[in-house]
């Protein structure tokens, strides 16, 4: 079981988030309303620590599990679709207050609502794919 | 032992998230999880309506498996590590809520309004969620990443994409939490 690690990171990440409240409805409608510092606090957290890690990855100093050199994978160009798509998934996100990991993670929390958010957010995803090739960029 | 109950501070929760994503990318793969739902899609069949779902699967089955592992864990945390999920919410934000019409504001994660039996099996719940669902997962997508991918792996690679995504993400949320939510409650 060559994936069981990601298995257990799964495991390690989904109580990560639960227990800083990152998939609190509460927690996403504090942030979009800027009342609070705590989510800006955890994600902010996270880039600043992980653009260390990054530059690591970069210099070759940090290497993975099979000595290979880390390279993030380079994001898709385009102002249409990053603004467009980030806003609708922003409404969607404010909204129901779970991103696309929290939602799995929701549904050892609140079983039936997070199912209805899953399976239409594969709907979305399915939409996309239908329609990628005629979105503007 | 007490502390495994208490909630993580934010200098707690960030500093784990960023490990976590470390060990995604030493493990060989790139962190991200909404690449995760094309791959369900694909799982699901969706390849025989589109080529862009005509994938192979096994090629990206460590990302189910960390998916299975998100609500492993979130079974675990829920039954065991949360036993008070009252949230400490700025006072005001409580205010505006119990003002709008929510009931027992932050004295649990999740929201009667939104998460409740009640809410779900009504029209309005049920729509809510699947209205949010359709533009998370739509969204997700066209800007070629979530929370994870964009705006913690993205923005700590110092991605310009990202940063546009982020954008619209905050974009999104400010008329969701500003406009939306006041108006359907």
């Amino acid at each position: 079981m060559k994936n069981i690690k990601f298995l257990l990171l799964g495991i390690f990440f989904a109580i990560v988030l639960s227990k800083s409240q990152a998939i609190s409805w509460f927690r996403f409608y504090e942030m979009f309303r800027f009342q609070s510092f705590h989510m800006f606090g955890i994600i902010g957290g996270a880039v600043v620590i992980s653009a260390i890690f990054m530059q690591l990855f970069k210099r070759g100093i940090i290497k993975d599990i099979h000595g290979n050199i880390i390279t993030p994978k380079k994001k898709e160009k385009g102002v249409v679709r990053t603004l467009v798509g980030g806003t609708f998934f922003g409404i969607g996100w404010g909204i129901s207050g779970a991103c696309a990991g929290p939602i799995f993670v929701i549904l050892g929390f609140k079983f039936l609502p997070a199912l209805i958010l899953l399976i239409s957010a594969l709907f979305g995803a399915f939409i996309y794919g239908l329609l990628s090739k005629k979105l503007p960029n | 032992m007490d502390f495994i109950f208490e909630p993580f501070a934010w200098f707690v929760g960030g500093p784990l998230i960023a490990l976590s994503l470390v060990l995604y990318f030493y493990f060989g793969k790139n962190f991200g999880t909404s690449t995760d739902f094309e791959t369900l899609c694909t799982l699901a069949g969706a390849g025989k309506f589109s080529d862009y779902f005509k994938k192979d699967w096994k090629e990206r089955d460590f990302g189910l498996m960390f998916a299975i592992g998100l609500v492993i864990g979130g079974i675990i945390a829920s039954n065991f590590l949360i036993p008070d999920q009252t949230v400490d919410l700025n006072p005001k934000t409580i205010q505006e809520l119990t003002e709008i019409g929510f009931k027992n504001v932050a004295n649990q994660y999740f929201p009667d309004e939104i998460f409740s039996n009640e809410a779900v099996f009504s029209l309005k719940g049920f729509l809510i969620l699947v209205f949010s669902g359709l533009l998370i997962g739509f969204g997700t997508r066209y800007a070629g990443g979530c929370t994870s991918g964009h705006a913690i792996t993205g923005l700590s690679s110092l991605q310009f994409p990202s940063l546009l995504a982020v954008i619209g993400f905050f974009i999104g949320g400010i008329i969701a939490a500003w406009f939306i939510i006041p108006t359907i409650f």
